[in-house]
């Protein structure tokens, strides 16, 4: 247990906790929500899981070649299976059972 | 408090599994490499409790290891999770009214729980989406400190090959992308998303992208609001 160890961890634990919190304070309860807040909060959800699926992806870039394409494959039959069946835990489960195959067998 | 009723436990149950394959991975995976620097379960516990933030907490173990400075450490957390502005910002309207549970829902607004609680359709059918919020919030920080508690305690006695299996998460927010794409009115933010991400990512790399993808994102939503 050391003191630097404490704080590094509370460090973290605030900055997250004070992003997280920070548009709620600005737009509290009380306050009217501006035009563009409303606006942004229908339109983003859309932009950022797009973001956030480049996000999980971005190793792509840095990781080999053989990684990168199997994560391509792994993401095709995740939207091909939801496109065919609409199951989130089927598209899910389909799309990282392939996933595991091609990284342990395959490519392991 | 009013009892939540059965249905809505078990809607917000089955809409958590596939957070719950994936969190539980990476959580185990955190507490292993946490344990192996010389951190046991009460660190894992306390940082799965008071962070709760997938990436950043496998940062911090190294923060932690090569006793990074505080401001660094501080800079490195606003660069890693200045994301989570985004999903405030898009949840001020849906989590108004939620009284008690307020505080917690937005502490526990992770980019997996975002993911399941942030369109319109996400709590279609639900009859009580303010438990629904709080019980999905919840369950998934179960998973993500259980898992943390178990790759402390028995990381070294895991028998199978998991490799891969955080792939889960990935999959998670790909169908969640097919499923807006299919009920959205427009593709626009899809696309503004998508792209703004891909040239971001090539112009600063992986480790930099995300900022100036946000700024870019809604940059590119509020032109196309004036625009159209």
């Amino acid at each position: 247990m050391n003191l630097h160890s404490v704080l590094i961890v509370a460090v973290v634990a605030i900055v997250t906790i004070a992003l997280r919190f920070l548009p709620f304070l600005i737009f509290g309860e009380k306050r009217k929500i501006p035009e563009v807040i409303l606006y942004l909060g229908k339109v983003l959800p859309y932009a950022i899981m797009g973001m956030l699926v480049i996000y999980c992806l971005r190793g792509i870039t840095t990781g080999g070649a053989e990684a990168g394409i199997a994560q391509m494959i792994a993401c095709a039959v995740v939207v091909v299976l939801h496109l065919w069946k609409r199951n989130t835990l089927i598209s899910i489960i389909g799309g990282t059972a392939v996933y595991m195959v091609l990284v342990q067998v395959i490519l392991g | 408090m009013r009892a939540v009723s059965k249905d809505t436990v078990k809607k917000a149950f089955t809409a958590t599994i596939p957070v719950m394959t994936g969190y539980l991975v990476l959580a185990i995976g955190f507490g292993i490499l946490l344990k192996t620097k010389g951190y046991g379960v009460g660190w894992s516990i306390a940082m799965s409790g008071f962070i709760y933030a997938g990436s950043m907490q496998y940062l911090a173990i190294d923060l932690l290891c090569g006793g990074a400075g505080l401001l660094t450490t501080a800079v490195t957390t606003l660069m890693v999770n200045a994301r989570h502005l985004f999903y405030g910002i898009s949840m001020v309207e849906r989590y108004q009214n939620t009284g008690k549970k307020k505080p917690y829902l937005i502490f526990a607004l992770t980019d997996e729980t975002y993911s399941l609680v942030c369109s319109e359709e996400s709590v279609k059918g639900i009859k009580e989406p303010k438990e629904y919020y709080f019980l999905v919030s919840l369950f998934n920080q179960s998973y993500w400190v259980l898992g943390s508690i178990i790759g402390s305690l028995l990381g070294n006695i895991i028998p199978f090959n998991v490799e891969g299996i955080d792939f889960a998460l990935t999959a998670l927010f790909v169908t969640i992308f097919v499923e807006q794409w299919l009920t959205a009115k427009s593709h626009v933010p899809a696309l503004i998303g998508v792209i703004s991400s891909v040239v971001c990512l090539v112009i600063f790399g992986a480790d930099s992208f995300l900022i100036p993808a946000m700024i870019v994102i809604v940059a590119l939503l509020i032109l196309q609001k004036e625009l159209l």
